[in-house]
């Protein structure tokens, strides 16, 4: 008897490539993007791969051209997606905001680097948690994932894609500058392995089309431009036909329906990893980079008695709630280590509402948390 | 029925309520009579057409048009156009753009559109002002002028809009007036037929928020402006820069035949798959794009320069 | 095997990130194990710090960077004077001699990579594939076979033969300094009794 051989293949890639994989995978065909550290990589892997398959790379003179050109790239019918880190993310909010709006899906990868401002540009960060979530102007729901493996990189990108297809919304993925450049042996699955969402078509007459119409999804059908359905796109808020409106209640019909294509969703988009959390009593909740710094961490405070647990996030917006909230009722005292002030700790406070413990472990200098220093915090708690 | 009401019926969507958001009297309207127009003499299908606009008073336009329209944020329209193009080189893109959209927000994108040749017509409508929001000084504010924001005469220089594009790089460039409506139709024509970038300056009035603060009389006054102020392009070439002063050319400025990004494009994706796909059959050349990605990451991870 | 950590440090422009790539895909990709490689660098291309790490395991790799390399590559005088205290209690120190003059133990591996590459190869390029055919041997972590593979699969065409000789000219230089060394160590324990 022979083993049953992988159809796929292991690789040895960085982070920043593993997500033009993903994203290849998910049928990625058009990538604008601006050079910056540390996300260039991924610009770069772009530029010679999507040629081969007859996608488009564009080099933009910005960030918010970069966003911009992709957003009408996927009006056109093609899936698509930039890179970029602090600096650019931030001239990219006003965009990312248009597509909220207009329901263009798109996948924006921040590959997160100290900040505020040009900051740390070769150091890691996590300090765009919050800005990932509130970054662009007025009230809006949005999709918010974080790798912390390489694997990671490939499978999230491709989950990205797949989100932001089957709730027409912009996703974010963040990385950050140690997720990016690790170089790990991954698995690349063969196409027949994975999963990929297309966007839901119209298949109506165009004469009965109507481009923002309710339904039961919430998500309504999306044409490309060129095929006999002409509709209107605009960042103003609009009518079930797309025409601006500033009528109360369809206003409110709008804005009520983009929550719920995300709320009425949430357990589809709600994502956690666990790790011997049955019997915990200390509970360290991290994402990305650091995460891996607490999984040692966990299991060294294991090896010496003490009963820790780990809550890896991965979608970080909408927060987990359902997930996390039965854990923090259930151990005697969270940790949360971050690398910024304070971003997630502050989300899982205003979710535990003052019943468990949760003390913050909080580094800003450019360097990564080290499973040492989370084991020392949770040797005395 | 008329030629117009026929015209009228094709273009204009039905179903989205008239009257337009324009004051009465505005060169916005004249555009847009001149775009469909221009576009119905290609005898391109609507199916085929998008409309992108900026923000601003011409930013409106996409909305009353039955086409593909895009109404985007300040300044990027040439961007989402961009995109769109490159994902299907089939639409013919036309992107509305105003004066400040165009040559103060989005002025980094119009230069870069133009230098790419991206094949786009864009059609920037210049009034002098930012209307929408209440008269402000835009880069093409004419020195002294008053504005709501230059209260004791503008010392800014104002922007040529035609003639910046010629030196970006634009393959087509040239500049109507809204008086001159039926050259407009044929400029705007020539524009959208014109591969490569095809820039169409429309000189047009805002009688309410720029005449109104500069003496220069009503929306009729300031069309008349335009008739005096206009030199055909031909005419021009003869006259002395001192004949010139105050006036302004109209006509194609420019016309060059040039490459078009979306070929030059296919060059590339022509090499990549030769390096990929023709590499794995004659193993040298993928070991050579190979070597050469290696030989790069060999030399440091990162281009490490702080932008 | 245990996680085993190494850490490749000097000046940007030695060579050391490939090194590391190639390193990480010889034990990966070619030998099985799990492997995680990670940097440090400056803004700078040429002539800043350069840190590259390892971590190879037969388990799921965790935290990805070294916490306590088992095995040290100094290329220059600061970086073995920058992470000599990092190294882990009995870890193994290998050092350029051609840089590094002042050792900071005796239990120091001195191989002196970029003369060796100078004299032997006819340009220093080569140093840090010989400092990676040294490790190979010194560490015991990755097969040489693999290590060969990974390399030649890695560096441009037409230039697998000098790269197989500066792994060869690395890996005979490690053998010799480990006899040398055994030999002391033998002459101190007998020295002892």
């Amino acid at each position: 008897m022979t083993a049953k051989r992988s159809p796929g293949r292991q690789v040895l890639l960085q982070g920043n490539e593993a997500v033009v994989e993903g994203a290849l995978a998910a049928g990625c065909l058009f990538f604008a993007g601006y050079p910056i550290t540390p996300a260039t990589e991924i610009s770069e892997v772009m530029s010679y791969r999507l040629p081969a398959v007859d996608g488009t790379f564009i080099q933009m003179e910005d960030e918010i051209a970069s966003l911009g050109a992709v957003i009408g790239a996927s009006l056109a019918g093609v899936k698509s997606m930039t890179a970029t880190s602090g600096p650019g993310f931030s001239l990219m909010q006003e965009n990312l905001g248009f597509a909220c709006v207009a329901e263009v899906p798109c996948v924006v990868v921040n590959v997160m680097r100290g900040g505020p401002s040009t900051g740390l540009p070769t150091n890691v960060s996590q300090g765009d948690v919050m800005q990932s979530r509130w970054g662009t102007h007025g009230d809006h729901p949005i999709i918010v994932l974080a790798a912390s493996t390489t694997q990671d990189c490939f499978s999230l990108t491709l989950r990205a894609f797949n989100l932001s297809e089957k709730y027409r919304t912009p996703v974010i993925l963040l990385l950050d500058e140690v997720v990016a450049h690790t170089r790990e042996k991954i698995y690349l699955p063969h196409p027949d392995e994975i999963e990929v969402i297309d966007r839901i078509r119209p298949n109506m007459p165009p004469d009965w089309y109507i481009p923002y119409e309710d339904n039961s999804r919430g998500v309504p059908p999306m044409s490309p431009f060129g095929e006999g359905y002409r509709y209107h796109v605009t960042g103003l808020v609009h009518d079930v036909r797309g025409f601006p409106t500033q009528r109360s209640e369809e206003i409110v019909g709008f804005m009520n329906r983009l929550f719920r294509k995300i709320n009425q969703n949430f357990f589809d988009i709600q994502q956690i990893g666990e790790e011997m959390i049955e019997d915990a009593e200390l509970v360290v909740m991290a994402y990305g980079s650091v995460s891996r710094s607490a999984r040692r961490a966990v299991r060294e405070a294991r090896e010496r008695g003490i009963k820790a647990g780990l809550v890896q996030l991965i979608s970080l917006w909408p927060f987990p709630r359902q997930a996390v909230e039965p854990i923090l009722r259930q151990v005697r005292a969270v940790l949360v280590p971050e690398l910024n002030m304070g971003q997630m700790s502050r989300e899982i406070k205003r979710v535990n509402q003052g019943q468990t413990r949760i003390e913050t472990l909080n580094r800003i200098d450019g360097s990564l948390i080290g499973p040492n220093e989370i084991l020392t915090r949770l040797l005395r708690m | 029925m008329a030629e117009a009401t026929k015209l009228i019926h094709k273009y204009l969507r039905h179903d989205k309520k008239f009257p337009h958001v324009w004051c009465p009297g505005c060169g916005n309207g004249i555009l847009l009579g001149s775009l469909i127009r221009g576009i119905d003499r290609t005898g391109i299908e609507k199916d085929d057409i998008v409309i992108v606009s900026g923000i601003g008073c011409s930013g409106r336009l996409s909305v009353y048009v039955d086409f593909n329209t895009v109404h985007t944020t300040h300044g990027r329209a040439l961007t989402f156009a961009t995109g769109i193009k490159l994902a299907n080189p089939k639409l013919n893109v036309i992107v509305i753009m105003g004066d400040g959209d165009a040559t103060a927000i989005g002025g980094n994108h119009f230069i870069h559109a133009a230098r790419r040749n991206l094949d786009l017509t864009a059609i920037v409508v210049n009034n002098n002002i930012y209307g929408m929001t209440g008269g402000q000084y835009s880069p093409t504010t004419p020195y002294g002028a008053m504005a709501a924001t230059s209260l004791y005469g503008n010392i800014e220089h104002a922007f040529s809009i035609a003639e910046l594009a010629v030196m970006a790089g634009a393959g087509m460039v040239s500049r109507g007036t809204v008086y001159h409506a039926a050259m407009l139709d044929d400029l705007i024509e020539k524009a959208i037929l014109r591969r490569g970038f095809a820039v169409v300056e429309v000189m047009s009035h805002c009688h309410v928020q720029y005449g109104r603060r500069n003496k220069m009389g009503d929306a009729v006054d300031m069309l008349r402006l335009q008739k005096e102020s206009a030199v055909r392009a031909e005419k021009a070439a003869q006259m002395s820069e001192q004949e010139m002063r105050g006036r302004f050319t109209i006509g194609v400025l420019a016309d060059r035949e040039m490459p078009v990004y979306t070929e030059e494009y296919e060059k590339v994706r022509k090499a990549a798959k030769e390096m990929m796909d023709g590499g794995r059959k004659a193993e040298g050349e993928e070991a050579k794009a190979q070597g050469k990605r290696r030989k790069r990451e060999n030399e440091g991870q990162a281009r490490h320069a702080e932008i | 095997m245990q996680r085993y950590e190494i850490r490749l440090s000097g000046s940007g422009g030695q060579g050391l990130i490939f090194a590391g790539i190639v390193l990480a895909e010889a034990a990966g990709i070619h030998d099985g194990k799990f492997v995680c490689q990670t940097q440090s660098y400056g803004p700078e291309s040429r002539g800043g710090a350069s840190k590259a790490e390892v971590v190879i395991s037969d388990e799921e790799i965790d935290y990805p960077k070294s916490v306590k390399p088992d095995l040290l590559l100094a290329m220059n005088q600061k970086s073995c004077d920058s992470y000599f205290f990092d190294l882990k209690p009995r870890g193994i120190l290998v050092v350029d001699s051609t840089f590094v003059r002042q050792l900071p133990t005796t239990r120091a591996t001195s191989i002196p990579f970029t003369l060796l590459a100078r004299e032997k190869l006819g340009k220093e390029i080569g140093a840090n594939i010989i400092a990676l055919g040294a490790i190979a041997v010194l560490s015991g972590v990755v097969s040489l076979k693999s290590l060969e593979a990974a390399l030649t699969n890695r560096v441009p065409k037409g230039s697998e033969d000098f790269n197989r000789k500066a792994l060869k000219i690395g890996i005979e230089a490690a053998r010799d300094a480990m006899k040398q060394k055994a030999g002391i160590e033998e002459y101190e324990d007998s020295s002892d009794q």
